[in-house]
């Protein structure tokens, strides 16, 4: 265990964080996009266990522990709304979805 | 080169290439499944950062139960791969890609201002450890509350996909 590997852990943090941002940006399916909003959530949650690796503290983990059950909360509710979406209107591409739009 | 630096780069490697994946396919069935690839790799990751009680969770309730109702879902509905990518218009693609490049410029430089963070030495993230602090007076009650967030959950999307919501 190396400070190398905290290291490198942060970066991929940071790519993956990236990554998910520009899914967000790029995708039109609300699922898909949905999906890119885990995989950030994801990030950050590796970057809190690489942070608490290098602190040696177990803060950072029960950080992330709540960070698992709202993510789940969140999957759920947004998952019904995207049925409650596709039962609307029929189609699941955010553009369509404008009517809060100003 | 050590057995646990061996492991962390394939899994890192692993879960770029699958969360690019995850991106740039448009079948979203397709993008489950990468993720689901994503998911665990990072698990392996928490493994050799020594918190083993968060990967076993990581797998349990990501790959396991989140990413089973996203493909529950995916299923249920029938979602066709996107024809229409927001990509189609090459300026768009452009302006998200800049974008993307900011926000990771913006970040990696807050974190090599971390320099080269130490290593803590005796670190010990089983779940005992874990549980001390989730139920010590500290978090004890933010733990009592996230269960009314679960049941507000449960209660909300019972009541969105309700048939004549």
């Amino acid at each position: 265990m190396t400070p190398d590997i905290v290291q490198h852990a942060l970066l991929l943090s940071l790519a993956l964080f990236t990554i998910g941002a520009v899914g967000v940006f790029l995708r039109r399916n609300i699922i898909t996009i949905f999906m890119c909003v885990e995989l950030m959530l994801n990030a950050v949650n590796l970057s809190f266990i690489a942070f608490s690796r290098s602190l040696g503290t177990l803060d950072a983990q029960v950080l992330v522990f709540f960070v698992l059950t709202v993510a789940a909360a969140e999957a759920a509710v947004g998952l019904a709304i995207v049925i409650s979406m596709q039962r609307h209107r029929d189609t699941l591409d955010v553009d369509t979805f404008s009517l809060l739009k100003w | 080169m050590t057995i646990d630096a061996v492991t962390f780069y394939v899994a890192a490697a692993l879960a770029l290439v699958s969360a690019v994946v995850v991106v740039a396919q448009r079948n979203p069935i397709y993008s489950a499944f990468a993720l689901i690839v994503t998911l665990c790799s990072l698990s392996a990751i928490y493994g050799i950062l020594g918190a083993s009680f968060i990967a076993i969770l990581q797998v349990v309730v990501y790959a396991g139960a989140i990413m089973v109702l996203f493909l529950f879902v995916l299923m249920l509905l029938n979602v066709r791969p996107e024809e229409r990518f927001a990509g189609e218009s090459r300026r768009f693609k452009l302006t998200a890609l800049a974008l993307g490049a900011l926000l990771a410029g913006q970040v990696a430089a807050v974190l090599l201002r971390v320099a080269r963070p130490g290593v803590a030495s005796d670190f010990d993230a089983s779940s005992r450890p874990v549980a001390r602090i989730l139920f010590s007076p500290q978090y004890l009650y933010v733990f009592e509350a996230t269960s009314v967030l679960i049941l507000a959950a449960l209660v909300g999307s019972v009541a969105l996909a309700r048939k004549d919501a």
